[in-house]
């Protein structure tokens, strides 16, 4: 546990000082962990645990969008853990279910739990087609057709800088929209 | 979207990097600390004996609080906007502002004093105070919510009830400025009670929008 989050905090400084693929291995690790904890959360509030992939998404874009409150001495899980709680009591509150959770929920996952997959995420998909064709169309050749932002630049017939400025956001309205929904 | 093309998007957007929240806050209370004094200026001005009123400690005193209660509640407000972040540690911060004001209302009591205590605390502007602090702290207040929403505040009506501390000490420093009672008595009254006023509808503002 205490190595797993070790490592964690030291993905997260390489990522940044500018590190992307470091920064791209620390989201992919703590996705699991977030995935069980929210399933967990669901489960204690009576709720269908295949919506936990919704959540982990909104924790992710949570996590991407305030990574400027991380203090690079500290240690990364507590941070994590906190963006990822109050994510998970929003995404509970929205549903109707007040409960509490633990912040153990998140530090007490063991490796070996399920990491699959549940039920495909629908709401970042959703709020995905209310954004500005370009920045949708941006987003799509990143994220889903795996295009690099030189690639995604020619493609479009932008300057790498314009795609980053629509990349970001992109990023960041949808992450409003999901707040507001 | 599945989760592994998502974070690959995040991933791309790691170029991006947020200015600090310190610097958001610092910009937003600087913008809108003219509209605050431009309220004051055109409403109130400063006292005309301030030259004389300067050599009275008590005078001096009330910007010493007001000062102490922004500073201290600036520092607690960029604490808790970091989301694993608690009141614990960081309260106590806020006592060194009442500390000077117990601290003014017990040499104020060692001293011969002309008015008697009533007349001292009842003073002359409470009117003026509770309708003036309240009033100038809003642009403040809007500023400091822009800020710590910049943060990640996972207690947003606590650090909202700060940045309305926050905006209550800077605008009671304006209005210090002002207002010719200067008794620590007057000011532990009053004063209180306009911040006090200012931190229930930061609270209250903070648990809407610092949510995030």
């Amino acid at each position: 546990m205490r190595e797993r989050e070790d490592e964690w905090t030291g993905l997260m400084r390489l990522a940044v000082s500018g590190d992307n693929a470091a920064y791209h291995r620390l989201l992919r690790a703590v996705t699991p962990v977030l995935r069980a904890a929210a399933r967990r959360g669901l489960a204690r509030a009576g709720q269908p645990v295949d919506q936990s992939e919704d959540i982990v998404q909104d924790i992710l874009l949570a996590v991407h969008l305030k990574r400027h409150t991380w203090d690079a001495n500290a240690p990364f899980a507590p941070w994590l853990f906190a963006i990822a709680r109050n994510k998970l009591i929003d995404a509970l509150r929205r549903r109707g279910r007040r409960v509490f959770v633990n912040i153990d929920d998140f530090a007490d996952t063991l490796p070996g739990e399920p990491a699959v997959e549940t039920a495909p995420a629908g709401e970042v998909a959703a709020q995905l087609q209310s954004l500005p064709a370009r920045q949708r169309e941006i987003l799509q050749s990143i994220a889903v057709e795996a295009a690099s932002i030189k690639d995604t630049a020619a493609k479009f017939s932008m300057s790498e800088g314009a795609v980053r400025v629509a990349l970001h956001r992109g990023l960041a309205s949808l992450t409003a929209k999901l707040r507001e929904q | 979207m599945e989760t592994d093309q998502l974070i690959r998007s995040l991933a791309a957007d790691n170029a991006h990097h947020a200015k600090p929240v310190g610097l958001v806050l610092a910009l937003a209370l600087l913008s809108a600390a003219p509209v605050s004094a431009a309220m004051f200026f055109a409403s109130l001005g400063v006292r005309p004996d301030v030259m004389t009123a300067m050599h009275n400690p008590f005078f001096d005193l009330k910007f010493a609080v007001t000062l102490a209660l922004a500073i201290s509640a600036i520092a607690i407000g960029l604490h808790l906007s970091r989301p694993e972040a608690s009141l614990r540690g960081w309260a106590w911060l806020l006592l060194i502002p009442a500390g000077l004001l117990v601290g003014g209302i017990a040499s104020e009591m060692m001293l011969p004093q002309r008015l008697p205590m009533m007349t001292r605390l009842v003073g002359n502007n409470s009117r003026a105070c509770l309708t003036a602090i309240p009033l100038m702290s809003l642009p403040l207040l809007a500023a400091a919510l822009i800020g710590l929403r910049h943060g990640a505040p996972t207690r947003p009506a606590v650090a909202g009830a700060i940045a309305g501390l926050l905006s209550a000490g800077l605008a009671a420093t304006l209005y210090a400025s002002h207002c010719t009672d200067d008794s620590p008595l007057f000011v532990a009254t009053w004063y209180t009670i306009a911040a006090a006023l200012v931190t229930a509808i930061g609270a209250l503002a903070g648990s809407k929008v610092l949510r995030f």
